[in-house]
């Protein structure tokens, strides 16, 4: 007994770290609509801030506190919501997730630029001591401050938040706004403010998480950063996103349960090394499977939803013949003056870089048949991409196998994979199926791709280049290109196909409404299944591509922040053609080979585009340049009708 | 003109339209204090445009809107609900996410004011047992009927100066469509002034004191019920003589 509490009390900080985001991603879900993952990045800020004033300029604890809590913490909520959240339909899931998400990866990277590289270990403390020890439970466990903050902390703010949702007018407004602000309006309510207040409450919530919790250290390492994200949404998958409570319990839980198995089982054991850190996975991945509640999510969709106007139509739908038979011969103009550069003038700086290009346009292929067709959306593509890349690279060291066919069977493991991933999660839709991939995503991260059998550890797998019937080619020639080149043009083409064929208008019947698909005769797990399968193996083909040219891969390289950034980078673009996923590509490296030239300390700036992307996306679901590209083809189709002399038809006309 | 005889509701050479798609061309009309306004036309003739205009959900693109002599074209939904008008919505109209009793708390807390919530509460109890029964059930678990049943609950029992009701007796059985009527016909005793869309013609006449009747968004008649009959036939006739000549053209 005394040994089990001596395991299980050091878990509690641990299990009241996960339950404080975990009723952060309750609150936000229920006030706003948003499954903001974003939130433990909110909680970091605070606690970044609160630390550099006290530590880096002496200020005093309480005026920190004030700055950091209650000034930082909900004037961020109320920024999230002024420039991202609001701009966001609320019916549009996806891109409520890639905001969420995107936040997550971008506010950590962007703090060390603004304020210098900070060590939080050793955070000041507000409430209790955390080296004191206060009493002992039991005989000798002793209880410090770092204990008592975390239960203090929790208690309270699971108290305030359930009285607030439940029992207040304004909680009351705040679950009705986000099923729909018109409808409330319609009472007399101010319906943006009251979601501004939401974002203000939950920004102030995740402040006071992060200042109470840093001294327990739980927050500010980076590898604890993971676990603790997964945890916490592990647990408020379980709570079917609904009850604060239920949330908080199971968060403990999971915090005491790790602790306490961690003590009891052996150093050395396979339980130990890799079963323990996949836990809150498998719990996350349980929930995802078993929680119905987590079946109908984003169902109550906004009664007055008949009053928006219907979405503008692609820049290819609006053109007429003329323009579309100049934008067919600019693009094909294009492409053979691309590949004539290619193979004479190109510096071969420019011309790796714009392979890899291509490489990425292929795996951004797989969003765009994924999410952009079927409308499905995946967080793994990465992993998938990287399933391939390594199996491509362990059959060329270990058989032998020449690389193209290498790549082949990579790409149909990946398809099998993400098959695999699919039929997990038939039964899951929009954030639960986002979900369920950024699981899967993670688990190759923590668990799988690190194995020494997978990536040959930490040092990656190293390539010996084999090309059969290529080596014709000079060795370090075009071959590369030409090959990259061919798979391209015919994947794209694929692709283009598949949309315009029948299986193309079922995945968009499928994106347009699963029950109306379902209703004319649509498969829909079969049809999931395979639009997961292909688009596995498009992002397999880019992966092992991928691999060839960098020669060395390492088990990082393939990580889920990168499936972030695809989808994020193709949703920005414009997520429905299969231009869009090349202009992505060689967008994406050519912007990256820019940034080399760029002064140093501009560097890591790349995640500010990567915000921007995002908010460019929440302005325009469609993607930016697929929004010019509109806007352009109108305008051409104007100036033809006057040169015509014809009566302008307009685009679209206004009555029936 | 003195505040008593001022119309409650006027819509001025209104014009609005979704994104690129026009609806309403120069729609003019008034509603007096207590007066009943039937607004009638075929499908698609525009008169959900006109309902979600008068309450700002939808904006005018030109025209005004005055809503107790207020000038409220550009102000958002919020403002013009608390300036008295209630816009009952076609389809559904509540939070399915939140029970039946939260629904109409919600609804209460704001145009009844605080100290009145269990008095109106124990009210639409009273007049609708139905939702007794289901109060504490999520609002999406009710049926269609019941739904509107409850989206007319809440404006029936705290009447605002001016309602707005669209697609009316739509999904409503017979029993329930009389309950409604009589509903009616108590707040407008009250004083509310009443805009109604309604599929049984017949029925919003009777109760109405003038008809406005919209075609392609334009107003095709204007005046005392008793002509509006004919209107609507004339209306419906002329559409179907068009679709006639261009099927034949
Ligand atoms: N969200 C929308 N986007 C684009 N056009 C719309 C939208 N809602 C309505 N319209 C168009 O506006 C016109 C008027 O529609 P409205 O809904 O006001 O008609 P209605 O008279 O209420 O018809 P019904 O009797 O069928 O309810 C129609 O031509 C319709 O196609
Ligand atoms: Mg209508």
């Amino acid at each position: 007994m005394e040994q089990l509490l001596g395991f299980a009390v050091p878990g509690v900080p641990y299990g009241c770290a996960y339950a404080v985001f975990a009723v952060g991603l309750v609150l936000t879900y229920q006030t706003t609509g948003v499954f903001n993952v974003g939130y433990g990045a909110q909680a970091y800020v605070s606690a970044f801030i609160f630390a550099w004033l006290v530590d880096d300029h002496a200020w005093p604890t309480w005026a920190a506190f004030v700055c950091a809590v209650v000034i930082v913490g909900p004037g961020l909520g109320l920024a999230l919501d002024r420039f991202l959240f609001r701009r966001i339909p609320s019916s549009n899931t996806t891109a409520k997730i890639v905001t969420g998400l995107s936040l997550l990866v971008g506010i950590p990277a962007l703090l060390p630029v603004v304020f210098g590289n900070q060590n939080l270990v050793g955070a000041p403390s507000i409430v209790f001591n955390p080296d004191t020890v206060y009493f002992h439970l039991g005989a000798d466990v002793p209880v410090n401050g770092i204990y008592l903050s975390a239960v203090l902390l929790t208690v309270v703010m699971l108290v305030v938040l359930v009285l607030l949702l439940r029992t207040t007018r304004l909680g009351l407004e705040m679950r009705a706004a986000v099923e729909s602000p018109r409808l409330l309006e319609l009472e007399g309510v101010n319906a943006r403010r009251v979601t501004a207040t939401a974002w203000a409450v939950c920004g102030l919530m995740a402040g006071l998480a992060g200042v109470l919790l840093a001294p327990t250290e739980v927050t500010v390492q980076a590898q604890d950063y993971v676990t603790l994200m997964v945890a916490a949404i592990a647990a408020a998958a379980i709570a079917a996103l609904r009850s604060m409570p239920v949330a908080a319990v199971v968060a403990v839980l999971i915090g005491v349960l790790s602790l306490t198995a961690q003590g009891y089982l052996p150093t050395s054991s396979f339980w130990y090394s890799a079963a323990l850190p996949a836990f809150p996975f498998l719990v996350l991945v349980g929930a995802l499977l078993f929680v119905p509640g987590l079946r109908h999510l984003d169902e109550a969709t906004d009664p007055l939803s008949s009053v928006d106007p219907p979405p503008p139509p692609p820049a290819a739908r609006v053109r007429g013949r003329e323009v579309d038979r100049l934008v067919r011969t600019v693009y094909l103009a294009l492409l053979f003056a691309f590949v004539v550069s290619m193979l004479t003038w190109m510096p071969p700086t420019w011309e790796t870089v714009l392979n890899q290009g291509m490489a990425y346009s292929l795996v951004f292929l797989s969003v765009t048949l994924l999410t952009g067709t079927a409308g499905q959306l995946s967080l793994a593509q990465a992993t998938l991409a990287g399933i391939a890349a390594f199996t491509a690279g362990q059959l060329a060291n270990h058989l032998g196998l020449d690389f193209l066919v290498g790549g082949a069977v990579g790409a149909v493991a990946a398809s099998v994979v993400a098959g695999m991933l699919a039929l997990a999660s038939l039964r899951l839709r929009g954030l639960g199926l986002a979900l369920m991939t950024l699981a899967a995503a993670l688990l190759f991260d923590v668990a799988i791709f690190p194995a020494q059998a997978v990536s040959g550890g930490t040092g990656g797998i190293t390539l010996e280049p084999r090309w059969l019937p290529l080596d014709l080619f000079a060795p370090n020639g075009h071959a590369y290109f030409l090959v990259v080149l061919l798979v391209l043009v015919i994947c794209a083409g694929g692709v283009a196909l598949v949309q315009r064929g029948t299986v193309g208008r079922f995945l968009a019947a499928m994106r347009g409404s699963e029950l109306g698909a379902a209703g004319i005769g649509v498969n829909l797990p079969w049809q999931r299944v395979l639009a997961f399968a292909l688009s596995g193996a498009l992002a397999g083909v880019g992966g092992a591509l991928l691999a060839i040219q960098q020669t060395v891969i390492a088990p990082g390289e393939f990580n889920y922040q990168l499936s972030l950034a695809f989808v994020v980078i193709v949703v920005t673009t414009g997520v429905g053609t299969v231009e869009g996923a090349i202009q992505a590509g060689i967008g994406l490296v050519v912007v990256q080979q820019l940034m080399q030239y760029a002064p140093q300390r501009l560097q890591g700036l790349t995640f500010v585009l990567f915000a921007l992307g995002a908010l460019a996306y929440a302005a325009h679901p469609e993607g930016v340049v697929e929004l010019e590209k509109r806007r352009w083809t109108e305008r051409a189709e104007r100036a033809l009708a006057r040169r015509h002399r014809a009566p302008a038809t307009p685009a679209v006309t206004g009555r029936p | 003109m003195t505040g008593a005889d001022r119309p409650i509701l006027e819509l001025d050479e209104v014009s609005a339209a979704y994104g690129p798609y026009r609806a309403l061309f120069g729609v003019s009309f008034s509603v007096a204090r207590g007066a009943v306004v039937a607004l009638l036309g075929p499908n698609g003739a525009g008169k959900s445009t006109v309902a979600r205009v008068a309450s700002g959900l939808v904006p005018a693109s030109s025209g005004s809107v005055r809503v107790d002599g207020r000038d409220v074209a550009g102000e958002p939904a919020w403002r013009i609900a608390r300036f008295g008008l209630a816009h009952v919505p076609e389809g559904r109209g509540v939070f399915d996410s939140l029970s039946v009793e939260e629904n109409l708390v919600l609804s209460f807390q704001r145009r009844g004011g605080r100290g009145q919530i269990s008095a109106s509460l124990a009210q639409a109890y009273e007049r609708f047992p139905l939702l007794k029964e289901r109060r504490q059930d999520r609002a999406g678990t009710l049926s269609g009927g019941q739904q509107r049943l409850l989206s007319l609950a809440k404006v029936l029992v705290v009447p605002p100066k001016v309602l707005i009701v669209d697609e009316l007796s739509l999904g409503l059985a017979p029993g329930v469509v009389d309950d409604v009527y009589a509903g009616l016909a108590d707040v407008r005793r009250k004083g509310t002034a009443l805009v109604v869309v309604e599929q049984q013609v017949d029925r919003a006449l009777a109760l109405a004191s003038s008809a406005v009747v919209l075609e392609r968004g334009t107003v095709a008649y204007y005046g005392p019920p008793s002509g509006a009959r004919a209107a609507v036939e004339e209306v419906v006739d002329r559409r179907a003589r068009g679709r006639a000549q261009a099927a034949s053209s």
